[in-house]
């Protein structure tokens, strides 16, 4: 294993693509049941895979006091933010019980090859 | 979608408090995939609030804002309502509901929730000829009631309120406000003699007779006189009382004709068991004020919506086993603007039982306490609205009493805090405190359909941070649903997500051998994972199944996974073990490397005696472990944490006991042990107490003669609390016992987030001491033993620097380039 040491932003992939679908790589990169944190184009996602082997993405910080929504406790397809615990629907980006606004969400999906594909339109 | 026609009928007749409330719950378990809900409602309207009836005649509520399902609410919710028919028979044979008008309704299960009516009593020249009430008579039950009285008291001037109870206190409060003389006629020798003790029945009559009600006591009214409108009243006594207006409130009786006519058990109400089905026909339930449940006849809102969940629970199978148990009924209520709230029996019923009493003529104040046992089995509390909370909330949990039963009776210096008066606050009080939530956002979330705490809390966060104005939050609850406040069930489960108290779902988890977080939702909660639940249920598992716990990462918080506390900006800080605050000069210098190497934005002296570096980002947390060479401190999680110390003999001239040396003992054996909430511990090496172990999760204090004092139960955050002492030890070894022995037992007992000073108050000093230190269960070997099997398997978190669970588990951002799926093509 390789340790990282250097800060995420050093990850952040250049603007490849100015619209279009973006091939994240093998569903396993994200551990089962959580989130990771992606940088595609300029654009900071969230890439959930919960238990049922379904995957989302939504904006990466939560609009409240950007907390870092990979970080979140993910269940079916509610996600909990793990800086003040409000919870969110992963699916449509809609707040669950609370009325922060909603998150932004992107398409995406998952080839045959269980690689993530996520597009990622505008800027 | 489901074809209408397999779908079960349920035919519900009553559209009251308990009958509406049983066929929303039924909406919201989705009872709906299984049936199709029709309801018989004699009254012509949908659903409305009974309680604000008396809000009604007295002008302060509009007959419109009482409803609380109009009757669009039952086409937007595709339930079928027959409203203003009369359900006039049961055919059980052949499963089919009569209405009057010719309406005909088959089931495949019924529901009867027919309510009361009010008991009229016998009463010469009550009727006129046509059978009905003379012009000036009324009863006081629906809203059709109210408006005829309001209708006929504009013209009237002096009314007579025939019963002292609560209702007919609830009437003559509502005449006086219409401008009205107002008389009380009561049968009995003092008011509200179901609910009071005859002290308190005439402290009351006193506080009301200061507002101009006139009463008379142990009047038997036999008469109603004038020829076609009512004048006056006569009594047995020889008596006559003038009057044009007559309100009957002299009791209900359940209706039951409708059961009886069927073949159903009847005594007083409708017999049925604790799955709310009546004893003769399983596919027929009654609950409300109609039913009797273990020989109760409930008349409060409270039991009526707990019946409605359980039996909602059951035939939407979301629970099939629920049962009611009955309910410990508790109420606090407003008789004319004096505070009462009663609990329980009124009187002692044996011997045995302890009665405390104060009583303060002057002010209208009384308290009656009964205790049982050590625990309240009824109250009486009129005039102080101070203390009735707590007492309250001792009767409804069954808690334990203080010793000293004063404790209980006066405001203790902590219930001087936040005030429990918010009927005066402006609406832009703060009462959440942590969140910043304001009276008037707590009440448009009530008005907006929130009845319970729980509800109410998950609406508007207030009450989720430190938890200290729940109580607050709870006062102005009741103050914004004018009595329609619910208990949430779900309040009672360990977890939000499954249905089942801790205890049951540790035998179901037990039984089936449930090792994983997943599996537990899969069998018992249908497969429907749910993130609010995943930590309660992994702490539980891991404390059922130790070694053998199957651990998945993603019921983990994220602190959890990587082993360090998440800060504000997403960064983590990192706090090393320092065995009871001693550190060495090696140690610190290197922590100060680390600190410089990955550029820690702040180095803090922590309050439990330690380091801690922050502004760690993720990535980096391995090496810096790696860097400081010390196991983790776990100021992270819910586990046994840091155990502070003072210098004691080593140094200190008044030290009596060896505190560092017990302090590093304890710190050794119970470091990183899971538990339902964070344990905070210290040692004291005398009475001076520098460490502040009294007000500690658990603590120790040396005293001399080489003894020390354990305390469990302190607290020194949100709440103040000094802790008991459970045992007087004489040595080290035993010492570290004990506290093992009563932390093996929270763990196992204890609700999950529930901390030390809330468990130890609910289970009461006094048994603790019972279990643990006199062995009265027998489990104390046991418990000894599991706890050092939970101290055998405790391996350092941190060593997974070097061996991660998965490739990307200290990771943020994948590392590996994204390319744009188009290129990879």
């Amino acid at each position: 294993m390789v340790l990282i040491t250097k800060a995420p932003d050093v990850f952040a992939v250049s603007d490849m693509s100015s619209c279009g679908t973006h091939n994240l790589g093998s569903a396993a990169r994200i551990p089962i049941g959580e989130g990771r944190r992606f940088e595609i184009a300029g654009t900071s996602i969230a890439v959930f895979r919960n238990r049922q082997g379904r995957v989302y993405a939504t904006q990466a910080e939560c609009p409240h006091r950007a907390g870092p929504l990979a970080d979140g406790l993910l269940g079916g397809e509610a996600l909990i933010c793990p800086l003040h615990n409000f919870r969110f629907d992963v699916g449509t980006g809609e707040p669950l019980g609370n009325d922060c606004p909603a998150l932004r969400t992107y398409l995406v999906s998952l080839n045959e090859a269980g690689e993530i594909l996520v597009a990622i339109s505008g800027s | 979608m489901m074809n209408a026609s397999k779908k079960q009928k349920l035919v519900v007749i009553g559209n009251g408090m308990a009958g509406a409330r049983f066929v929303e719950e039924m909406v919201n378990l989705g009872g709906q995939d299984t049936y199709d809900i029709a309801v018989i409602g004699e009254e012509s309207c949908g659903n409305y609030n009974r309680i604000l009836l008396s809000g009604v005649l007295s002008g302060s509520h509009d007959p419109d804002d009482i409803f609380i399902n109009p009757l669009e609410w039952y086409a937007e919710n595709n339930v079928t309502l027959h409203s203003g028919v009369r359900a006039i028979g049961i055919d059980r044979k052949g499963k089919m509901a009569y209405g009057s008008g010719g309406l005909l309704l088959p089931y495949d299960k019924l529901v009867i929730a027919t309510g009361s009516s009010a008991f009229v009593p016998p009463m010469d020249g009550l009727y006129d000829d046509d059978g009905d009430f003379k012009k000036g008579a009324f009863v006081f039950r629906t809203l059709d009631d109210c408006a005829s009285i309001i209708q006929h008291a504009e013209g009237a001037r002096r009314a007579a309120v025939i019963g002292g109870g609560l209702l007919g206190l609830e009437a003559a409060r509502g005449l006086m406000n219409r401008g009205l003389e107002v008389d009380v006629v009561h049968l009995m020798g003092w008011l509200m003699d179901t609910q009071l003790d005859p002290l308190s029945g005439q402290l009351l009559q006193q506080s009301l007779e200061g507002l101009g009600v006139r009463f008379h006591l142990e009047k038997l009214t036999t008469a109603v006189l004038g020829d076609d409108r009512v004048t006056g009243l006569q009594f047995k006594d020889g008596d006559t009382l003038d009057c044009d207006l007559v309100v009957m409130s002299a009791g209900i009786r359940p209706n039951v004709d409708l059961a009886r006519m069927a073949g159903l058990h009847v005594r007083r109400g409708i017999l049925v068991n604790d799955g709310l089905t009546c004893r003769n026909d399983q596919d027929i339930h009654a609950i409300g004020e109609c039913a009797e449940h273990r020989s109760q006849v409930y008349g409060l809102v409270a039991p009526l919506w707990e019946q409605a969940r359980v039996l909602a629970e059951r035939l939407t199978g979301r629970n099939a086993e629920s049962a009611y148990a009955g309910s410990r009924v508790s109420t606090k209520l407003k008789v004319m603007g004096v505070e009462l709230a009663v609990a329980g029996s009124k009187d002692p019923l044996d011997d045995d039982d302890e009665v405390v009493t104060y009583v303060e003529p002057n002010r209208n104040v009384y308290k009656k306490v009964i205790v049982r046992d050590g625990r309240v089995t009824g109250a009486i509390l009129l005039g102080d609205g101070l203390t009735m909370p707590r007492i309250l909330q001792a009767f409804d949990r069954g808690e334990a009493l203080p010793e000293n039963r004063s404790e209980l009776l006066f405001p203790l210096p902590a219930d001087a805090g936040p005030s429990l008066n918010v009927e005066d606050m402006p609406d832009d009080a703060q009462i959440c405190n942590c969140n910043g939530v304001t009276k008037g956002r707590i009440i448009a979330a009530v008005d907006g359909g929130c009845r319970s705490l729980k509800a109410v809390c998950d609406a508007t966060r207030a009450g989720t941070g430190c938890g200290s104005c729940k109580m607050q939050v709870q006062a102005v609850l009741e103050l914004a649903a004018n009595g329609l406040v619910a208990d949430d069930p779900s309040a009672h489960y360990y977890v939000p997500g499954i249905p089942l108290t801790k205890p049951e779902l540790v035998g179901a988890i037990k039984a089936m051998e449930l090792r994983s977080v997943s599996r537990v939702f899969e069998s018992l909660a249908g497969g429907r994972e749910d993130a609010g639940s995943k930590l309660g249920l992994a702490s539980l598992l891991r404390t059922i199944w130790g070694a053998e716990y199957e651990d998945e990462r993603d019921a983990r918080f994220i602190n959890d996974r990587v082993h360090a506390n998440i800060q504000n900006d997403g960064t983590f800080s990192v706090v090393p073990r320092i065995y009871g605050g001693i550190t060495t000069p090696d140690q610190l210098r290197r922590i100060a490397d680390a600190a410089e190497k990955y550029e820690a934005r702040m180095v803090k002296i922590t309050g439990g005696q330690r380091i801690d570096l922050l502004g760690i980002p993720k990535e980096h947390l391995p090496a810096v472990w790696q860097e400081v060479g010390m196991p983790s401190g776990h100021a992270y999680t819910k586990a046994f944490r840091t155990c502070k110390t003072c210098v004691g003999t080593e140094f200190c001239r008044f030290g009596v006991g060896d505190s560092t040396a017990l302090g590093v003992q304890i710190e050794q054996r119970f470091q990183g042990i899971e538990s339902p909430h964070k344990v905070k511990l210290a040692v004291s090496g005398c009475p001076r107490n520098c460490a502040e172990s009294t007000t500690k999760d658990v603590g120790a204090t040396a005293i001399e003669g080489g003894k020390w004092e354990v305390y469990i139960g302190g607290a020194a955050g949100s709440r103040v609390r000094k802790g008991d002492v459970l045992c007087i030890t004489d040595s080290h070894d035993e010492t570290v016992l004990m506290m093992g022995r009563f932390m093996q037992y929270y763990r196992e007992n204890a609700r999950y987030l529930e901390r030390t000073y809330d468990f130890v108050e609910r289970q009461g000093i006094e048994r603790l001491r019972q279990i643990l230190v006199e062995d009265g269960e027998g489990i104390c070997d046991r418990l000894d033993r599991d706890m050092q099997a939970a101290v055998d398997a405790y391996q350092d978190p941190w060593l997974e620097a070097d061996h991660p669970v998965h490739p990307n588990q200290f990771v943020t951002t994948p590392a590996e380039l994204v390319e744009p799926a188009t290129a990879a093509r």
